[in-house]
């Protein structure tokens, strides 16, 4: 098998899908972001110029057309860059889109993706480090899609693409560089199957986008250092969620930690352990621990910055909290 | 004369500040994305020389230019931008956020337009209190593209508020920067002022460039928005400096030389046409020196003493700790 990075991946899917689904059209497009593995892009923009719509910051009026595009029958992917954006164009997303097929009791449907790169980076302070999956999440009716490797970006923007939902694809600058093996032909991977991305017996992790590996790299940590070993598992989309995995994982192992990067009150970690507890109380060997950014805004001083971030280090702490329940 | 002389000296104070700063971004002494104001100089200058401190002022990403014009700490505001403990916010929100409470800029939104509608806010607080304020608002090109920038135009016409819109349109050719029309691949609109005509508010388009013009038209603007004559709107037209088209801004064509007043064509290719036609630092030096104002000995002392100014800046910055973690939960909220 090929190695790629996840930018490569990522780019022969979007060859694969453009080159299979005609209607399928980019407002704007911006893969990559700032990372340097933006120009790993370079093919798609070459090959299909066309399908581009080079477009101003108009957030609120991009998502809306993607919503109106996507209903008359085009395959709209909106780029709104960064998650933090998304807020500029959140009325059209949770309000508008999210409701389309439901309130018309199914008849009208609105297949848009919406694009953007989300999860925290240096130096980006309060603004440009917003995480969003949690609001989303809250929006019925909308598919979130947080593929974390090489394989996964490429595999679930096929299904992103064939969804007849409202999709928001949320990729991250810092995973652009991640390498791994490919297949030759990625298949599509179907929404609401997790990943175990690595198997243990004493607890079980599970994280999301750029905080999956961080979870393998914790784990590794107190397996070296504890022989504590940790299963990881990547829901890779939370809507649809995949609760049989984990509740499998839970038990199994009968300890629980949670790693996400967004706000630590009514965030990710706080669904998925909400959900844990309801089917594995009697499972449970203790209480689940949640691996969250505070509920405080990003600073932007290094020192401060540190106290914030969802590290291995803060994850590998709570991995060996929970080992300590028998 | 005299005068223009000490502009010249603010602006090559501004262009050594962003030439330090991007030098200390290329070093690693903070991270993040960061805009500097290069080229820009002259519209700052001559605009906020036209306001008196006791107006407010809204900035956004691209701030340097802006505080410093303000008169803000030049200390502050590096430690600031390098996450120190006595930047002007703290260290809380690096270059993004950069922010004067203190002068009367209360805080930094770094999103395309977010700041738009807060200073017609702060415009209609004015208004209800009666003081003879203002407020100053400044954002780019980009964010006549949002929403939020058409619904405050629509909203401050009608309530007559005491805003200064002050639009820097940096994508213009130099070609272009004094006429009417300019050409965009983002905007339908020919020209910026065009768009805030129909709402009944008066636009201007001025040279960015040209201190003085800039100076002698907010002046203008700025007396009749204090009578209550409502908003103004000012396109100031400069060209985008070659160090900024990337994503990152980078020195290209290496530091600023005062020699290039004298000889532009000496400039190294990258910057050499833009030297020459819309560096306004450039073109104030030639005007200065056309007057006899300035020959090349007293633009290179000034040059030494600002750079010696900006290298005391830096020193005193970097000594300054990096804003505590002890810090990092306080203020999510005020105190009762
Ligand atoms: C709402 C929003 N969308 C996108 C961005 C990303 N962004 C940062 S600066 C910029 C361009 C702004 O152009 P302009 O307003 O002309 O200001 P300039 O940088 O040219 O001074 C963009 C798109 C943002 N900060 N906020
Ligand atoms: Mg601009």
């Amino acid at each position: 098998m090929p190695t790629m990075t996840y930018a490569e991946a990522l780019c022969q899917s979007l060859l694969d899908t453009c080159e299979a689904e005609p209607n399928l059209i980019f407002i704007p497009a911006a893969f990559g972001g700032l990372s340097p593995h933006a120009k790993s892009f370079a093919p798609f923009y070459a090959r299909f110029r066309d399908r581009i719509y080079p477009a101003p910051i108009s957030e609120i009026a991009l998502c809306g057309i993607g919503v109106g595009a996507a209903i008359a029958g085009l395959r709209p992917v909106i780029d709104v860059l960064s998650a933090s954006f998304l807020y500029q164009g959140i009325a059209q997303v949770v309000n508008e889109a999210a409701n389309v097929h439901y309130m018309t009791d199914g008849k009208t449907r609105c297949p848009v993706i919406f694009h953007a790169m989300q999860g925290v980076l240096p130096g980006e302070a309060a603004q440009h480090n917003r995480c969003l999956s949690a609001e989303l999440w809250n929006s019925p009716g909308l598919e979130i899609v947080l593929p974390a490797s090489p394989e996964d970006a490429a595999g679930l923007w096929k299904t992103a693409v064939a969804s007849p939902n409202p999709t928001v694809f949320m990729d991250h600058q810092l995973l652009m560089g991640m390498t791994a093996e490919v297949p030759a032909h990625v298949e599509p991977i179907p929404f609401g199957q997790a990943r175990v991305v690595r198997s243990g017996r004493d607890v079980t992790v599970v994280a999301t986008l750029a905080v999956v590996e961080r979870a393998v790299r914790a784990a590794e940590q107190v397996e070296a250092s504890d022989s504590i070993s940790v299963e990881v598992i990547d829901p890779r989309t939370l809507v649809p969620f995949d609760e049989e995995t984990i509740v499998q994982s839970v038990r199994k192992t009968g300890r629980l930690v949670v790693a996400d990067e967004t706000i630590r009150s009514c965030g990710v970690a706080a669904e998925v352990v909400a959900r844990v507890q309801e089917r594995c109380w009697g499972d449970l060997k203790g209480p689940i621990q949640r691996v969250t950014l505070p509920d405080v805004p990003i600073p932007f001083s290094r020192p401060q910055e540190a106290v914030v971030a969802v590290t291995p280090e803060k994850i590998a702490q709570a991995v060996r909290l929970v080992a300590r329940y028998q | 004369m005299s005068a223009l002389r000490e502009v010249l000296r603010r602006m090559l104070f501004m262009r050594r500040f962003e030439e330090a700063v991007i030098a200390l971004f290329e070093r690693g002494d903070f991270e993040g994305h960061y805009h500097v104001y290069i080229g820009q100089e002259a519209t700052a200058l001559g605009a906020l020389d036209a306001i008196p401190p006791t107006d407010y002022m809204y900035t956004t990403h691209r701030n340097h230019g802006h505080l410093l014009a303000r008169g803000a700490d030049p200390t502050g505001l590096m430690a600031e931008i390098l996450g120190k403990v006595g930047g002007l916010v703290g260290g809380r929100g690096g270059s993004y956020h950069a922010a004067w409470p203190e002068g009367l800029v209360p805080v930094t939104s770094a999103l395309v337009a977010g700041n738009i509608p807060q200073a017609a806010g702060t415009a209609l607080a004015i208004k209800r209190k009666g003081t003879d304020q203002l407020v100053v608002c400044w954002f780019g090109d980009g964010a006549v593209e949002e929403g939020a920038f058409y619904e405050t135009m629509n909203l401050s016409a009608m309530w007559k508020l005491p805003v200064l819109y002050l639009c820097e349109n940096n994508s213009v050719p130099a070609p272009y920067r004094a006429m009417g029309q300019y050409p965009s691949s983002t905007h339908a609109a020919r020209s910026l002022t065009d768009v805030v005509a129909p709402f009944g508010i008066p636009g201007h388009v001025v040279d960015g460039t040209d201190y003085e013009a800039v100076r002698q038209l907010v002046t203008e603007l700025a007396a009749r928005c204090r009578q209550g004559d409502g908003p103004q709107f000012v396109e100031a037209r400069t060209s985008r400096w070659p160090g900024s088209y990337g994503l990152w801004p980078a020195q290209t064509g290496g530091p600023f030389d005062v020699r290039w007043v004298w000889e532009p064509a000496g400039a190294p290719e990258e910057v050499r046409e833009w030297t020459a036609s819309s560096d306004p630092i450039v073109l104030l030096g030639q005007r200065l020196a056309a007057a006899g104002q300035l020959d090349p000995e007293g633009l290179s002392q000034l040059d030494q003493e600002v750079k010696g100014e900006v290298a005391t800046v830096v020193e005193e910055a970097l000594a300054q700790e990096d804003a505590p973690a002890a810090q990092t939960l306080a203020h999510v909220f005020a105190d009762r």
